[in-house]
């Protein structure tokens, strides 16, 4: 067993980290602070390969094992949590296309999203259904080479600033999980709109909203893979998915960490710096072992799915300990520099702020545990 | 055009710097980073490439653990890359390392040499001069703007009022400061495809270098001391009521920042 990363994975996580620190850290508080989302970004982005990963070579993209998607969002999280998780809706929606669409359609997309011309977003969630994918509502109904479109989605990342949107509709009213269907719906299209933009604790650069559909009408050429296949197409992204956030919550717990380390040297108390009492030094130790054994978890779920072996379980445990760890170890962080902590002077109450969806999206903690205990108990754990 | 970057392998500016008995510096290979003043001359290397085709070879002399930096070339976009290694090349001084970089050079064909100002270690800023004078042929130095056409070099050199116009037939040397362009972050895909691209190793033999002329045997500079500079930096404390904030504003005019 080997705990070392090969070169290619150092130098590219090593190239991350410096785009991240000299191209977004910088700015992450001022995005926070005026809700601005940063487009300007994308491109650059695009650039280094970041909005490609999971694109084969033939349409620009990367084609990268997970692990090194990992690394790269974990770098990209040390410097904005918002920043990682917008792009890693995006490389997702890219991925679906590369995985899920036929030539015609990879050729019509994949280049825009590759080279960061369009940003992609993701849609699964409704009012009535998040957790259980299964109650979605919004219909696509047939129409000759059409589909009508109709119904709202919510909790959609990069709602908004998105150009390509892979929404999952029901085109089969009776047939429940089998009833769903994907498509990609473009920005301009008549008859979409943008509802509700939500007012969020945290993650406030990267829009959140609804998608509104009234008769709008998209080409049957839009409809990824068979009518159908819709929940199977949204379900083979959770592993990835999973992963991708566990990697972002170990970046920002890393962040964090670093923060209260430095500050816990610099910060004079009763003559000596903070980081002499034991109280401090407790903390700063329990924040680094939570961190570290999250990202272990995070690297071994996904190097399973790179080497074929099953994941499911290995990425439920990576996104929930990981976003847990990341959780605490924020909090610990606004604590050990007390009322520096609280104030934006401080990244950490940012870092706070941020971790803390990660405990709820991407599949909640408390799916996340179900996940693992049916993986322990099989039959058992569904009576 | 054929593009040669000659490019030196420093210790990263943040390295702990520790010298050996006889006065040379101590290389650690983790500390070991692409001489940043080479940066520029690698992105100007690949933007004249973007303009007229061919093609950039990243030329650097040094230990054979230089060649994990030459890949960082490589990955940026240089096409390939040449390592001129010989344990006879250690201890060179600036002529030692000149007359092995320019008979690289000769062997590899050039229409232009592009170099750094200077090396970000000993700061000597000579080596461009002296493989100009090696090979006899001219050198545009401190570049902070380069331009290629109907078979000449022109530059623009920065000066204390405005600026310099040089320009020379190709091929030529040219040596560029920092003002002359923002050096590309590599790829992904560059990373990954460094890893096929090829590095060539030339020895003193390979180059027919006469060893007793380069190296610590055909150093003529020797350095004998060594001590670090005082970097404690001084503050100066203005406080209280008493005219501290017009102080103040006196300093900022002073240092022409208002």
């Amino acid at each position: 067993m080997f705990f070392r990363l090969d070169d290619e994975q150092r130098e590219i996580q090593e190239l991350a980290r410096k785009f991240a620190q000299h191209e977004i850290a910088p700015h992450a508080d001022e995005w926070d602070e005026e809700h601005h989302f940063p487009r300007e970004v994308l491109q650059p982005m695009a650039e280094l390969g970041l909005a490609g990963l999971l694109v084969p070579d033939q349409y620009g993209g990367l084609a990268l094992p997970r692990l090194t998607g990992a690394l790269i969002y974990e770098q990209l999280a040390q410097a904005d949590m918002a920043t990682a998780v917008w792009l890693s809706v995006h490389n997702m929606v890219a991925g679906l296309i590369a995985k899920f669409g036929d030539e015609a359609q990879r050729e019509r997309w994949l280049p825009r999203l590759v080279s960061g011309a369009a940003l992609g977003a993701f849609s699964l969630s409704e009012a009535h259904a998040g957790s259980d994918a299964t109650a979605i509502r919004a219909t696509a109904r047939r129409e000759g080479d059409e589909y009508v479109l109709n119904g709202s989605k919510y909790w959609v990342t990069n709602a908004g600033e998105a150009d390509l949107y892979a929404v999952m509709l029901r085109t089969d009213a009776e047939a429940r999980g089998r009833g769903i269907s994907t498509f990609i719906v473009e920005r301009d299209t008549a008859g979409f709109s943008i509802g509700k933009l939500e007012r969020k604790m945290g993650l406030r650069s990267s829009p959140t909203g609804e998608l509104i559909f009234e008769n709008c009408r998209v080409p049957a050429a839009n409809r990824l893979s068979a009518e159908g296949d819709g929940l199977k197409i949204a379900l083979s992204s959770l592993d990835g998915g999973r992963v991708n956030i566990g990697s972002i919550a170990v970046g920002v717990a890393q962040a964090a960490l670093d923060v209260a380390v430095r500050y816990a040297g610099e910060r004079v108390a009763f003559g000596k710096p903070i980081g002499a009492f034991e109280g401090i030094q407790f903390m700063l130790a329990d924040m680094a072992m939570k961190t570290q054994a999250a990202r272990l978890l995070v690297y071994e779920a996904a190097w399973k799915m790179d080497n074929g072996e099953p994941s499911i379980t290995a990425a439920a445990m990576a996104k929930c300990f990981a976003t847990d760890a990341a959780m605490a170890v924020t909090t610990d962080a606004v604590q050990a520099l007390g009322g520096a902590g609280y104030v934006r002077d401080w990244p950490v109450e940012r870092y706070m702020r941020d971790a803390k969806v990660g405990q709820i999206f991407e599949g909640a903690n408390q799916i996340q545990r179900i996940v693992i205990a049916r993986g322990l108990l099989g039959e058992v754990a569904s009576q | 055009m054929n593009i040669v970057v000659c490019m030196k392998e420093t210790p990263s500016i943040t390295a702990v710097k520790r010298f050996t008995a006889d006065m040379r510096l101590e290389r650690r290979k983790e500390d070991a980073e692409i001489n940043p003043f080479d940066e520029y001359a690698l992105e100007e290397g690949l933007r004249q490439r973007e303009k007229h085709g061919g093609e950039v070879i990243a030329l650097c002399m040094g230990p054979v653990t230089a060649t994990e930096n030459i890949r960082k070339a490589l990955a940026i976009g240089a096409d390939r890359g040449v390592l001129v290694t010989d344990p006879a090349l250690e201890g060179s001084d600036a002529i030692g390392t000149a007359r092995a970089l320019a008979a690289a050079l000769q062997k590899l064909g050039f229409d232009l040499a592009l170099f750094g100002s200077a090396a970000a270690d000993s700061y000597g800023g000579v080596v461009p001069a002296a493989v100009a004078e090696v090979l006899g042929q001219p050198l545009l130095s401190f570049a902070s703007k380069l331009e290629i056409a109907d078979g000449r070099a022109k530059i623009e050199r920065a000066a204390e009022t405005g600026y310099q116009v040089a320009e020379a037939a190709i091929p030529a040397l040219v040596s560029v400061i920092q003002t002359i362009n923002v050096p590309r972050y590599p790829s992904m895909k560059g990373i990954m495809q460094s890893k096929k691209k090829p590095i060539d190793t030339f020895s003193l033999a390979d180059l027919g270098v006469d060893a007793t002329l380069v190296g610590v045997a055909g150093a003529r500079e020797k350095a004998t001391g060594s001590s670090p500079v005082d970097t404690q930096r001084k503050g100066e404390l203005f406080s209280g009521n008493d005219g501290a904030a017009d102080r103040i504003v006196a300093f900022l005019v002073e240092q022409k920042v208002l």
